[in-house]
């Protein structure tokens, strides 16, 4: 789907953490049905970032705007309301809670509400659409380190997000169920959603995402198509060292 | 079973321990009237502490709270057991507003430890302002109250906590307290205020730990800061709820019915080995049936169902 109006503006954005400079002055839009690469070495500020944009963190300065309203100084509940979903770096499953509710859990006081059955629908569907189908009634201790991770994915979408945020979400896969999470995910950009992805697997980058931000050292080094950042001499010097 | 089967029942059930004071007073009345206060103490407690699992030593501050304001008012200002029990649960939410904004960003033990403490300050507080300003004349809640009258308030009150929990149960406010317990993290960005909701369920438990000491407050007669602001009610309440269980809106009960019962053996026998008791059971329980009564009732059908 091609790109529309910028539904997310990072502007200036900046962490620190005492004498840390987490990320520096980082800007850059995210448009609509536009799946936005954030990447960078180890350390370079990703995940800061991603921990910014979703309130968990709060800005030394700088903003963030989501269709115009400011999220800057908004906790992280204010953010999911106006639209902010997102999955974690190390999985985060509900363990006392059934497959279903933990994806209802996403519906329940997110951005589009859903409550009773309407909920339960809504999340079987989206069950379904992540490839939980034949799960529904396993025991949440008993699913698989994808399938987590795809429980994860559905509690996120559950609340029908404006922006998704995907923090290494592909990470740890091994290679075969690797091909299995970038088709999932480049199916979810089939759908027109706007996703912001932190990753290091250079492939699911090139198959993707529309465009990347290169950071290091919690600065933009680059930002463009991935065959444009990942040619770039910077871009390279920072993966691999000068010289 | 049909709903409208399972509501008779209930309704048969409550009939039957309301008609309870007509079949005998004395001593078997006062155990019930213990038990009644303590699923009330109990079922509320783990409406707040058992999704949470942020373990409140504090239920005696605010069940103190209702008992020396209803002996306050009556002993110093003149006022009416009535109005001091309709005012001192208002009294209780509020303190524990104030107490859960300050308190529940802290996590795990430091949370147990803070309202531990904060109960015996409450104490020692009231205590200090009643021996220097308020004289030292003792406090006296004269009712026309007999047992029976306070078992029947109870009952009230406890079939209002039943009837909250279970619209909590039902309700989006009960589903994020689950999430809640389960992860925090992942609460707040489901869209959970966080802090709002445990802020609003420890007022609701301070308010019915405050309505209970109130209402009661006539049993003692004569009441000292010192007595009703009881740590060790604190922890008879936690330690019913555990046994019974607290991911069930019945499981306190089926912790205060037998805990009462030993309770009043061995504080009757053996006065001195209380503390004791109060400590093996809080070990046994934790270590042989984290989830109470109902957890086991839950894993024993489990395992029968193959």
């Amino acid at each position: 789907m091609t790109p529309g109006e910028t539904i997310l503006e990072v502007r200036g954005l900046t962490k620190r953490f005492g004498g840390l400079i987490a990320v520096n002055d980082l800007s850059f839009d995210v448009r609509e049905h536009e799946v936005m690469g954030v990447i960078g070495p180890n350390g370079s500020g990703k995940s800061t970032t991603i921990n910014l944009i979703s309130g968990a963190l709060r800005a030394t300065s700088g903003s963030v705007l989501l269709e115009g309203h400011d999220l800057t100084a908004a906790r992280p509940h204010e953010t999911a309301r106006f639209g902010i979903s997102r999955t974690f770096q190390l999985v985060r499953i509900l363990p006392a809670l059934s497959v279903l509710e933990n994806a209802v859990a996403g519906a329940v006081l997110g951005h589009r509400q859903r409550w009773g059955q309407e909920a339960d629908a809504f999340a079987k569907d989206l069950l379904e659409r992540v490839g939980l189908a034949d799960k529904i009634s396993v025991p949440v201790s008993a699913l698989t380190y994808i399938d987590q991770k795809r429980l994860e994915l559905a509690r996120a979408l559950a609340g029908e997000p404006e922006v998704l945020l995907l923090d290494e979400w592909l990470a740890g896969l091994n290679p075969s169920e690797l091909q299995v999470g970038i088709d999932l995910i480049s199916s979810l950009r089939a759908e027109g959603r706007t996703i912001i992805l932190v990753e290091h697997v250079m492939d699911a980058i090139r198959s993707l995402c529309d465009r990347c931000v290169v950071m290091n050292s919690g600065q933009k080094i680059a930002e463009g198509t991935p065959a444009e950042v990942l040619s770039d001499p910077h871009v390279i010097a920072a993966y691999l060292g000068d010289s | 079973m049909p709903d409208i089967l399972r509501g008779g029942a209930v309704l048969l059930a409550v009939l039957a321990v309301a008609a309870l004071p007509l079949l005998t007073d004395g001593y078997w009345l006062s155990i019930a009237v213990t038990i009644m206060m303590y699923t009330a103490l109990s079922t509320s407690w783990a409406l707040f502490s058992g999704p949470t699992h942020y373990i409140a030593l504090s239920t005696g501050a605010f069940y103190g709270i209702g008992g020396y304001l209803v002996a306050t008012g009556m002993s110093d200002f003149g006022t009416s057991f009535w109005s001091m029990m309709a005012i001192a649960p208002f009294v209780a939410a509020l303190l524990a507003g104030a107490i859960g904004i300050a308190t529940l960003r802290l996590s795990g033990v430091y949370f147990v430890i803070f309202t531990l403490g904060l109960a015996e300050m409450i104490r020692n507080l009231v205590s200090w302002v009643q021996n220097n300003f308020l004289g030292s004349k003792g406090l006296y809640v004269l009712t026309e109250l007999e047992e029976r009258h306070i078992y029947w308030m109870l009952l009230v009150v406890t079939l209002a906590v039943f009837l909250f929990g279970w619209r909590l149960g039902r309700s989006r406010m009960g589903f994020a307290l689950r999430i809640l317990g389960n992860d925090e993290e992942v609460a707040r960005h489901v869209g959970i205020d966080t802090a709002r909701t445990k802020v609003l369920l420890f007022m609701t438990t301070g308010f019915f730990a405050a309505l209970v000491g109130a209402i009661v407050a006539p049993r003692y007669y004569y009441i000292e800061p010192n007595v009703v602001f009881s740590p060790e009610l604190s922890f008879l309440v936690v330690i019913m709820a555990l046994l019974g269980g607290t991911r069930r809106l019945y499981g306190p009960l089926l912790g205060v019915i037998p805990f009462t019962l030993l309770w009043e053996v061995v504080s009757a026998s053996f006065p001195s080995a209380t503390t004791m008791v109060l400590g093996l059971a809080f070990l046994l329980i934790v270590y042989l049936i984290p989830d109470g009564v109902t957890g086991l009732i839950g894993k024993l059908r489990k395992r029968s169902v193959p």
